[in-house]
């Protein structure tokens, strides 16, 4: 199959309403072509946020508006990636994620085939190694894997052909969600540059805030995070600039209130037992009295500043339950358009072909 | 076969126990240095055999006091066989084992065993460590009398420090009245917790869990205070950080019995080489990152660290190169990081990555190869490293100057674990004699077939 001839029908089955058996024609379907088809132009894999340009980001927001159309059509079925298989491979328990991906897969006809690996049989059974490799050997048309070591997903993406989506690696990266935050900033505030995004808990392990921060200011955001100091990574002093190309303009504030102050948006991450089990903090009670959202504290952001969470909550600790189910969340909206955005992305790197895939294999 | 007598030609002859660098030819007579002439000899005297050195260095061959050669236990990453045929291509004539062995050398019966084979399949002298505690559990000290008796140049739980500090003070003490030194892996363990590369930077943005350069300096700073305490003999193996190398010079200027050693990795690495880009710090984590083969205990740090270890290395302070090479099957690398075995194979490009200093202008030649040769000599007590007439001819030719491409697919050693693959170094070890039979020399296939054999 020729490039020229895999554009040809995905033209065909994305843009024209006449071929889509099952689905109206969409609304804004030249958006999904156009962009889709340049969308992930440079990219055979989605490994992190930090391998697309702006220009990149956008058109995959502007096909995901795109997607968020036919998600809310009353058949929701489109054959864009009919006769693919991709197969979700997750090494860390997760339920909305791995729904999240398994059902944007198949709104766009693909066969979706889930593994779930427990942790306790890792490290008894087969190397991620051999995995990829049987993986590959089945011809599947896309990997999406999620793994609690950070770089897994680039081994993968070294022994296979298929595109790899890092479905979170670790405490590395979470490209999908950092792209639907970008998505909802958008859609909700009319735009990212310029605006102020307040990320406020344990920064040091999330992978959420790692390729949040990334790509909220490779899109012009101001980004000021906020978290207890045992809970930031290395030399994330208050008032200092983190080393790294990645962080430049990123902002460590003082104090929480601090970070909040004129906020756009605020995003409260997730926190785990286990960082008070291990001595990070003295406990969970404190966390939620200096660190956690309420009303007051979300009063400092700007009038109807977002409310943001990655999922799943821990309510009246990282955020109160009056603010997360309050007239300023949208965290129920980020799970609507964590499926739209996957599926803009899993278009963007499966509707090329695996011809297309092979010639860019690095030699 | 060679004849019992051997002149190296025409080499400048560089010898830091003697204070020797000219250019002369060196003789050798059973086995043994025999004269080192004032001037090249104006041809070869009869009935010896003659190595051609011309343009060369001829410098005591390598020791090194820090080396995993995996045998007993784990053979399939490295046996006493090929460990000592990576060594000689290497410049090392001397090395000394590690104990993290399977079973572990904390006992005469052990220590027996790898002496005996070695000397029978080994290309290069091998030298051996024992354990500080039995089974290297940190519980109890292993029979260090005994040890000694069987050889060991030193104790070391190396891949395991002593975290007790009580039990760290008996082994100084108990030690030192056997003359022989305490090498303890300097991590404190409960700081490093599940930590697998230096945290910093770049362990913040591949989001792997870091360790602390505190890890090793905290444990070091206890370790001189017991040393003050007992009047033992500690040497630090492997430093790598900055931290570490302020104490151990306070602890020199206090007049403590403390010596230290350094990789050559951690000479010429920074963390960012887990980046998989030999070294290139890239604008996007590319897939290549991840690299395991730079996972290595204690890791890869900044440069500002390496700035001072080398620093620490001209001066004095530290004492000496040790290679800390460790030898991995392709399954212990060829996994997430996390996964991943610590460790570089070391043996076979130590000498082209300290070369990068002297090249570098940080230290000279002739000193460079007195932390090679003379300084571990001292530690180990041993009469090599020299030389001095009648010591043994062990012998390394080298050239300062040549570059050459790792190639870790032809290594001597078993194990392909290295960083360094595809990097072209400048310094090569050209030939490598020991007790007067040539183990090594690049320039022929022959003298390949002369290691399988020797």
């Amino acid at each position: 199959m020729t490039s020229s001839s895999t554009r040809r029908e995905v033209q065909s089955v994305a843009g024209a309403g006449s071929s889509l058996p099952y689905a109206e024609a969409p609304a804004k379907g030249g958006a999904v072509v156009s962009h889709a088809s340049t969308g992930l132009a440079r990219q055979r894999h989605l490994l992190d946020i930090d391998s697309l340009s702006p220009e990149e980001i956008t058109s995959l927001l502007d096909s995901a508006e795109g997607m968020l159309e036919v998600l809310g059509r009353d058949v929701k079925k489109t054959p864009a990636l009919r006769g693919k298989t991709i197969v979700t491979v997750f090494y860390e328990n997760s339920t909305r994620t791995r729904i999240s991906f398994e059902e944007a897969g198949k709104i766009l006809g693909a066969d979706v085939i889930n593994v779930s690996v427990s942790s306790s049989s890792v490290s008894k059974g087969e190397s991620l190694y051999n995995t990829a490799l049987t993986l590959q050997a089945m011809h599947v048309d896309a990997l999406i894997i999620r793994h609690p070591h950070a770089g897994a997903p680039h081994f993968v993406a070294r022994h296979v052909k298929a595109p790899v989506v890092n479905a979170g690696d670790g405490m590395h990266a979470h490209p999908t969600q950092a792209l639907l935050d970008l998505f909802t900033l958008r859609q909700r505030l009319g735009g990212i540059a310029g605006k102020r995004v307040a990320i406020v808990g344990d920064v040091l392990y999330s992978r959420v805030a790692r390729s949040g921060i990334i790509g909220l200011l490779r899109m012009g955001a101001q980004v000021v995070v906020c978290g207890p100091p045992t809970l930031m990574p290395y030399g994330w002093l208050p008032g200092s600039a983190p080393a790294g190309s990645w962080y430049e303009g990123l902002e460590i504030a003082e104090s929480v209130e601090q970070a909040l102050d004129g906020a756009d948006a605020v995003m409260a991450l997730r926190i785990q037992q286990e960082r008070q089990d291990a001595g990070h903090l003295p406990d969970l009670r404190e966390y939620s009295n200096r660190y956690g959202i309420n009303r007051k504290r979300l009063s400092l952001a700007k009038e109807g500043a977002l409310l943001m969470h990655p999922g799943p909550m821990n309510e009246g600790v990282e955020i109160s339950s009056e603010v997360a189910h309050g007239a300023q969340s949208v965290i129920e909206e980020q799970v609507r358009n964590g499926v739209a955005l996957r599926m803009a992305v899993l278009y963007a790197l499966c509707s090329r072909g695996r011809d297309q895939a092979a010639a860019q294999e690095r030699p | 076969m060679q004849s019992n007598r051997t002149v190296i030609r025409n080499g400048r002859v560089i010898d830091p126990s003697q204070g020797i660098d000219r250019v002369a030819d060196l003789l050798i007579a059973d086995g043994k240095i025999s004269e080192i002439t004032g001037s090249p000899l104006e041809r070869a005297p009869d009935g010896h055999d003659v190595i051609d050195a011309s343009g060369l260095v001829v410098a005591p061959g390598f020791i090194d006091l820090h080396t995993h050669l995996r045998d007993p236990g784990y053979e399939w990453k490295e046996t006493l066989e090929t460990g000592t045929q990576a060594a000689a291509r290497g410049g090392f004539t001397t090395l000394c084992a590690m104990p993290n062995t399977d079973p572990c050398q904390d006992s005469a019966a052990v220590i027996d065993d790898v002496t005996r084979r070695a000397a029978r399949t080994g290309a290069v002298r091998v030298l051996t460590i024992g354990a500080i505690t039995k089974g290297r559990q940190g519980k109890n000290l292993a029979p260090m009398g005994e040890l000694a008796e069987a050889g060991v140049i030193g104790f070391s739980d190396d891949g395991d420090p002593v975290s007790d500090p009580n039990i760290m003070r008996q082994a100084l003490s108990y030690a030192s009245s056997l003359g022989l030194p305490i090498i303890n892996h300097a991590e404190e363990r409960s700081l490093v917790r599940g930590g697998v590369m230096s945290e910093g930077e770049v362990a913040t943005r591949l989001g792997l869990p870091g360790v602390p350069a505190s890890a090793e300096a905290v444990m070091i700073a206890r370790d001189i205070e017991l040393t003050a305490l007992t009047g033992g003999r500690l040497h630090v193996p492997h430093v790598s950080t900055a931290a570490s190398v302020a104490l151990i010079r306070v602890a020199k200027s206090r007049g403590l019995k403390v010596t230290a050693e350094v990789t050559p990795h951690h000479l010429s690495l920074t963390d960012s080489w887990v980046y998989g880009l030999h070294g290139e710090v890239p604008e996007t984590v590319p897939p290549e990152a991840y690299d395991t083969n730079a996972k290595v205990n204690p890791p890869l740090r900044t440069a500002a660290d390496v700035a001072a270890l080398i620093e620490a290395l001209a001066d004095g302070t530290i004492d000496v190169i040790a290679t800390d090479h460790a030898p991995h099957a392709a399954t212990d690398k060829v996994c997430t990081f996390n996964e991943a075995a610590h460790g570089i194979n070391v043996l076979e490009t130590a000498f082209g990555q300290v070369m990068r200093l002297t090249h570098a202008g940080f230290i000279s030649l002739p000193e460079l190869i007195r932390r090679l040769t003379e300084h571990p000599a001292a530690i180990l007590g041993a009469e090599t490293g020299s030389l001095a007439k009648g010591r043994a001819a062990d012998i390394v030719l080298l050239d300062p100057d040549a570059e050459w491409t790792v190639r870790p697919e032809s290594f001597a050693s078993l194990s392909r674990n290295t960083p360094l693959a595809g990097v072209t170094l400048r310094g090569r070890v050209v030939a490598t004699v020991f007790g007067g039979n040539t183990v090594w020399d690049v320039r022929t296939a022959a003298a390949q077939t002369e290691v399988a054999t020797s």
